[in-house]
C-alpha cells in the first residue's frame, strides 16, 4: 500500500482532485486537506471574533492582517525543505537560546514579565521555541537508532529543560508548558520506554511540587482558584464563573451570532483573547463548539498522517509533535475555559485575537506542508 | 555518532512512531472528551441554571473597600485620619471612547492633559467593572461644573470616598509617610483581589510599613443590575433572596505611635528653613519619639493625587524634600563618634583614667610630615579622656587610634549599631559604613586596597569614609545612655481592633547588650559628655546652661566632600553647599535617662553653637522643662 502512494506522488504530471487550483497548491508546496481544514477554522474564528470584540471592523481587519502575516509565513516555509532545516536546526536553537538570556537581562517589561525583546521589530524568543526545541530534539535523534537509550534521554531532557526554565522565569507559564510539551512530545513519539512514561508520571507528583515553589503568587493564585472559583469571585475566579456562565447559558444551539449577553455586556474579561471559546459556547452553543472541535480534530488527524507518511526520522518526529503539540493547545485552553484546568494563557489556536502565537502556528504547519510535498525528493 | 550503536533499522522505527501515535491519539481522544462531556454538563445538563444566572436576574459582586486603620500618636492624638470627599471616578467598561472622554475632562480642567496616557493604562490594566480614580478630592465648584456636564459623560460620575488626612502634614511626613493612587507595581506586590475596591495604599513610613493592619478586609455587596448592566434597586423579594450573602468589610487596625507630637512639631520648627534631620529616642524601648526631616513635604497632596509636574517639581528640588534624611541620610559622624571611641580605647586598654596627651594643635605619624589638625589651632595642651571628649581634643584620639587600631575600631562601632540598619519598622534605611580592612580590601583594589594609618587616624573623627545616619546615632547614644543596653528602635508602639477594640501591645525588642568588662568606663564617658554641657569648658557649655536637670551631649562637625558641581548652581551657593554639617547626639537624664537625641544641620558649620541648642529644646520639651511647662 506505501509503495502504491509513493508512485501515485511521484508522478508529477498527476492532476489533483482540485483541477489548476490543486497544482498551484502543488507548485507552492502545500497540502490541501490541511490548507482547507485550518483556513475554515480560520474563518469560522474571524466570524466569532467579530462579534466578541464587539463589531468592531477595524480590529477585525487587524485581525485579519496578521492572518496573511501568518499564512505568508507558513508558505515560506513550506518551501524549505526538510534537509535543509534539519541542517540549521542546531543554529537556530542555539540562536533562541541566546535571545532567551537576552530577554531575561535586557527585555521589555509588559504586564511584570519579561518577554519582548526589540530587535527593530519587537518579538518574543519564547514563541520561536515553540518551533526550535521540538526540531532539536528530532535533530538529536535523527542519526541515532531508536529507541533512544538512557543517556540520550538525559541529554534530551537537558535540551528541553533549559529553554523551558529560562521562559518560566519571564515569567511565562503558559509558553513554557507549550515549550516543554512540544520537546515531550518527540521523545514520546520517539519510543520512550512506556515504563519510563508511567514512572515519569508518578514522578511528576513531587515534580508538580517543585514547579509550585517555582511559581510567582499570581499563578499559585490561579491553581488555588481553579479548586474553589468562588473563594475569590472579584480576582482570579472571577473568568472561570463568568465563562462557565457564559458557555452554560448559551445550551445546545446557543443564543445565536453576536447575542451573546456575558460576552456583549462585557460580564466576560478577556472575551476576544484567551476566552473566546465561551463566546462561542454563548452564542453558537453546544453545536457551534462541537463543530470548531471537529475541525481542529482534522487539522490533528491530517497532521498525524503526515507524519507516519514521512520518509526520515527528522521529518517524522517533527511533523508528529506539531500536530500534537497543537493539540494540547485546543485542549488546554478548551479545558481552561471550561473550568477543567487553571488558567495558564494560552489562546485558543488560530481564534483568538493577537497575533504572536498565530504566526508560529502557520510556521509550522508550513514545515509540516513542506515534509508532505518534499517526500519525493528524499532517498527513502 | 558513537560506532557502537546499532544499526537504524527503518521500518521497525516507523512501526515504533505509528504505535506511539495511535497511544497519543487514544490519550487524546479521552482527553478531549472529558473537554466534550464538560460542555455537555455546562450547556445541557445545568443550562437551566447558568440560562438563569445569565439572563434572569443579574447581579454584579461589587467590592466594598475597607475602612483604613487611623494613626495616633503616643497620646492619641490624630495623625492620620479619613474624611469623606466626593471623587470623580470612570468606570472603563462603560466608557465608549476612552481617549476622547479624557481628552474632555483635561478640557473641562478635571485632570491634567499629562495624566492621560496614565489613566488609559490604567483604565486598561484592571477588570472593566473597576472604577479608575480621576480626581481624589472635588472642589464645589468642580461638582457643580461636572453635575451639568454629567449627561455628556457616560462611566464617568464623582463617588463619595473617604480619603486620608493628614492634619499635622509636613511635621509628620517622612515618618508617618503617606498613601498615594495605587500603581501597577503595587498591583503585583499585593493581593489584588484584596484591594478589588481600593484606590490608595501606603507608599512610605509608617503607612507603608503597617499596610497589612492599616487597610483592612475587603467586603462584597451583590447588586442587581439591568439588563444593560446598569444597577438598579432590587424590586422583589425573589430577587433579593436569590442573591448571595453580601460580605462585609471588615476595617483597618488602628495604629498607635511612639511618636510625642509635640516633640515631632518642636524639632520641625527648629529645622525649618534648614536641611537636616532629627531623631529622638527612649532610650529604655526604643520608641521613636521624634523623627524629623527637613525640608519636609505636605503628604496630603499625594493622598488627593497631585499631576506629573506637581511630582516633578518636588522630586527635582535641590533640596530634596522627598528625601528622608533621618534615615536615609548617610553622613560622616564627625566628633559624635568619639564616645562609641573612648568606650573602645577604654576597653581595649589603649588609654586609661591618667593616661594623658599633649595636645600642640597639631598630629603627626612618625616619619610622616603630614599634619592633622586639631580644631583648636593652639591646642589644648595636657589633656585626659574626660577632657578629650569634653574639649572635642582631636589630637588625643589621632594618638590613640593608633595604638587602637581599625580592626578595634571597627568592631566597637560595630556593636554600637553603626554599619547596619538600625531594624526601624518602616522601609528604606541607609546601612551606613563603618570601614574595615576587609571592606577596603573588597571596594578598592591595588595601592589603594590596603589599610593606612593615616585612614584610622582620620577615622577616629568620624570622617573619611565612615558614614552614620541620624537613626544610627540616636540609636548608639541611647546605648551609651543605658550604659549597653540596646532596643530596636521602633516608631509604632500599639495597634487596636476598630470592631473588638482590643488592643495590641507590641513589647520592646531587646537586642543583645554591650557587656563591659569595666562597666565603670560607662561612666568616665557619661562624664565627658556631661561636661561637654555642663561643664566649664565644655564646647556645648552655652547649650547646656541654665538646666534644672543633668545631661550629655558630643557635638561633631562633618566636612563635606563633594558637592555635585553642576553648572545652574552659583558661586555663592556652592560656597554655602560646602560648608561643614553641624551634627550633635543627646540624652538626659544622666541616671534613668529617658531621651536620647541626634541631629544634624546640614551646612550648618558647627555643632556645638547651631545644633546642640535644638537638642537642648527637644530634651526640655520631653522632661516638662519648656517654655509651655506650666501650663
Amino acid at each position: 500500500m506505501m509503495r502504491e502512494t509513493d508512485a501515485r506522488l511521484l508522478d508529477t504530471n498527476r492532476v489533483a482532485p482540485l483541477g489548476e487550483f490543486g497544482r498551484i497548491l502543488k507548485r507552492l508546496n502545500l497540502d490541501g486537506p490541511l490548507l482547507g481544514g485550518l483556513l475554515l477554522i480560520c474563518a469560522l474564528g474571524l466570524f466569532v471574533l467579530y462579534s466578541a470584540v464587539g463589531e468592531n471592523m477595524r480590529l477585525l481587519v487587524n485581525q485579519m492582517v496578521r492572518l496573511g502575516v501568518a499564512l505568508v509565513a507558513m508558505i515560506v516555509l513550506a518551501q524549505f525543505p526538510p534537509d535543509f532545516l534539519r541542517r540549521w536546526t542546531p543554529w537556530g536553537f542555539a540562536a533562541g537560546l541566546v535571545l532567551l538570556v537576552l530577554v531575561l537581562t535586557t527585555g521589555e517589561v509588559g504586564q511584570g514579565a519579561r518577554r519582548w525583546l526589540d530587535l527593530g521589530v519587537r518579538f518574543q524568543p519564547s514563541e520561536a521555541m515553540k518551533l526550535a526545541v521540538p526540531m532539536m530534539a528530532a535533530w538529536y535523534l535523527h542519526d541515532r537508532s531508536l529507541p533512544p537509550r538512557f543517556g540520550q534521554l538525559l541529554l534530551l531532557a537537558i535540551l528541553i529543560v533549559v529553554p523551558t526554565i529560562l521562559i518560566a522565569r519571564q515569567p511565562d507559564l503558559g509558553t513554557a508548558l507549550l515549550v516543554a510539551a512540544s520537546g515531550m512530545i518527540v521523545i514520546v513519539l520517539a519510543g520512550l520506554p512506556i515504563r519510563l512514561i508511567i514512572a515519569l508520571a508518578v514522578l511528576s507528583v513531587p515534580g508538580a511540587y517543585g514547579l509550585w515553589q517555582l511559581m510567582e503568587d499570581y499563578q499559585k493564585q490561579r491553581v488555588l482558584t481553579l479548586i474553589d472559583p468562588n473563594s475569590d469571585p472579584l480576582g482570579a475566579g472571577y473568568n472561570i464563573i463568568q465563562s462557565k456562565i457564559a458557555i452554560g447559558s448559551g445550551g445546545l444551539f446557543g443564543k445565536g451570532w453576536t447575542n451573546g449577553s456575558q460576552a456583549h455586556l462585557e460580564y466576560l474579561p478577556e472575551r476576544d483573547t484567551d476566552f473566546i471559546f465561551a463566546v462561542i459556547g454563548e452564542e453558537l452553543g453546544l453545536l457551534g463548539a462541537l463543530s470548531l472541535l471537529l475541525l481542529y480534530m482534522f487539522v490533528v488527524a491530517r497532521g498525524l498522517y503526515i507524519a507516519m507518511q514521512a520518509p526520515d526520522t527528522y521529518s517524522r518526529l517533527l511533523a508528529g509533535s506539531i500536530s500534537l503539540t497543537f493539540f494540547v493547545y485546543v485542549f488546554v485552553n478548551t479545558a481552561m475555559v471550561t473550568g477543567l484546568l487553571p488558567v495558564v494563557g494560552v489562546p485558543l489556536p488560530l481564534v483568538s485575537f493577537g497575533g504572536t502565537s498565530m504566526v508560529t502556528l502557520m510556521a509550522g504547519f508550513g514545515i509540516l506542508m513542506s515534509i508532505h510535498s518534499h517526500r519525493k525528493l528524499l532517498p527513502h | 555518532m558513537d560506532l557502537l550503536s546499532p544499526i537504524k533499522d527503518h521500518h521497525s522505527e516507523r512501526r515504533l512512531f505509528i504505535a506511539r501515535v495511535a497511544l497519543a491519539s487514544t490519550i487524546g481522544i479521552l482527553l478531549l472528551g472529558g473537554v466534550v462531556a464538560r460542555l455537555v454538563q455546562l450547556q445541557v445538563v445545568d443550562y437551566e441554571v447558568f440560562a438563569e444566572q445569565s439572563q434572569g436576574n443579574r447581579y454584579r459582586i461589587e467590592a466594598v473597600p475597607p475602612t483604613r486603620g487611623l494613626i495616633f500618636d503616643r497620646r492619641g492624638r490624630v495623625i492620620a485620619e479619613n474624611l469623606p470627599a466626593y471623587q470623580l471616578e470612570l468606570i472603563p467598561e462603560q466608557v465608549e471612547d476612552l481617549d476622547d472622554t479624557l481628552q474632555r475632562l483635561a478640557a473641562m480642567k478635571l485632570i491634567a492633559a499629562e495624566d492621560i496616557e496614565n489613566f488609559k493604562e490604567l483604565s486598561r490594566s484592571g477588570p472593566g467593572f473597576k472604577p479608575v480614580a480621576l480626581k481624589l478630592r472635588l472642589t464645589d465648584e468642580e461638582i457643580a461644573n461636572f453635575a451639568l456636564q454629567r449627561a455628556r459623560f457616560p462611566g464617568v460620575d464623582f463617588q463619595p470616598r473617604l480619603i486620608r488626612h493628614y492634619p499635622h502634614g509636613e511635621a509628620t511626613a517622612h515618618a508617618v509617610g503617606y498613601v498615594g493612587a495605587l500603581s501597577k507595581a503595587d498591583l503585583e506586590r499585593l493581593e489584588q483581589s484584596e484591594y478589588a475596591g481600593t484606590n490608595q495604599t501606603g507608599k512610605t513610613g509608617v503607612e507603608s510599613g503597617y499596610e497589612a493592619a492599616l487597610h483592612g478586609d475587603v467586603g462584597y455587596n451583590n447588586v442587581v443590575t439591568n439588563a444593560l448592566g446598569r444597577r438598579v434597586p432590587a424590586d422583589s423579594r425573589d430577587v433579593v433572596d436569590a442573591l448571595p450573602d453580601n460580605v462585609t468589610a471588615a476595617p483597618g487596625e488602628d495604629v498607635y505611635l511612639s511618636l510625642d507630637l509635640d516633640l515631632q512639631l518642636l524639632a520641625t520648627e527648629a529645622l525649618r528653613g534648614q536641611r537636616g534631620a532629627l531623631v529622638a529616642i527612649d532610650p529604655g524601648s526604643g520608641d521613636v519619639l521624634a523623627l524629623v526631616s527637613a525640608p519636609s513635604f505636605d503628604p496630603n497632596k499625594f493622598a488627593v493625587g497631585m499631576s506629573t509636574s506637581e511630582y516633578s517639581a518636588l522630586q527635582n528640588d535641590l533640596d530634596q524634600p522627598l528625601f528622608n534624611r533621618a534615615i536615609r541620610g548617610a553622613y560622616p559622624p564627625g566628633s559624635t563618634i568619639k564616645p562609641m571611641l573612648s568606650i573602645a580605647m577604654l576597653e581595649t586598654g589603649a588609654t586609661n583614667l591618667q593616661h594623658t596627651t599633649m595636645c600642640i594643635g597639631y598630629f603627626s605619624l612618625p616619619n610622616s610630615t603630614h599634619r592633622y589638625r586639631d580644631w583648636k589651632p593652639e591646642g589644648h595642651g595636657e589633656i585626659d579622656i574626660v577632657n578629650a571628649i569634653a574639649q572635642s581634643c582631636d589630637v588625643y584620639f589621632y594618638e590613640l587610634s593608633v595604638d587602637l587600631g581599625i580592626d578595634n575600631i571597627h568592631r566597637y562601632l560595630d556593636m554600637f549599631g553603626l554599619g547596619h540598619r538600625s531594624g526601624i519598622d518602616i522601609r528604606g534605611e541607609h546601612r551606613g559604613l563603618v570601614p574595615s580592612r576587609e571592606w577596603k580590601q573588597n571596594n578598592f583594589s591595588g595601592y589603594d586596597a590596603r589599610w593606612y594609618n593615616g585612614e584610622t587616624v582620620i577615622a577616629s573623627i568620624g570622617q573619611g569614609y565612615m558614614l552614620a545616619t541620624p537613626l544610627q546615632l540616636a540609636s548608639a547614644i541611647a546605648t551609651v545612655a543605658t550604659r549597653g543596653e540596646r532596643y530596636r528602635p521602633r516608631l509604632v508602639a500599639a495597634s487596636q481592633n476598630t470592631v473588638t477594640g482590643e488592643r495590641t501591645l507590641y513589647p520592646p525588642e531587646r537586642l543583645d547588650d554591650i557587656r563591659l568588662q569595666d562597666e565603670s568606663h560607662w561612666e568616665t564617658v557619661i562624664l565627658g559628655m556631661h561636661e561637654v554641657m555642663q561643664g566649664a569648658k565644655g564646647t556645648a557649655r552655652a547649650a547646656g546652661a541654665n538646666a534644672e536637670y543633668q545631661m550629655a551631649g558630643k557635638s561633631g562637625t562633618a566636612q563635606v566632600f563633594s558637592v555635585a558641581q553642576e553648572d545652574e548652581y552659583d558661586e555663592d551657593e556652592i560656597e554655602f553647599r560646602l560648608r561643614d554639617h553641624a551634627l550633635f547626639v543627646a540624652f538626659a537624664p544622666l541616671e534613668n535617662p529617658r531621651i536620647a537625641v541626634a541631629l544634624i544641620v546640614e551646612n550648618g558649620s558647627s555643632g556645638s553653637r547651631v545644633a546642640a541648642p535644638i537638642a537642648r529644646a527637644i530634651m526640655d520639651e520631653y522632661l516638662g522643662y519648656g517654655d509651655d511647662a506650666g501650663n
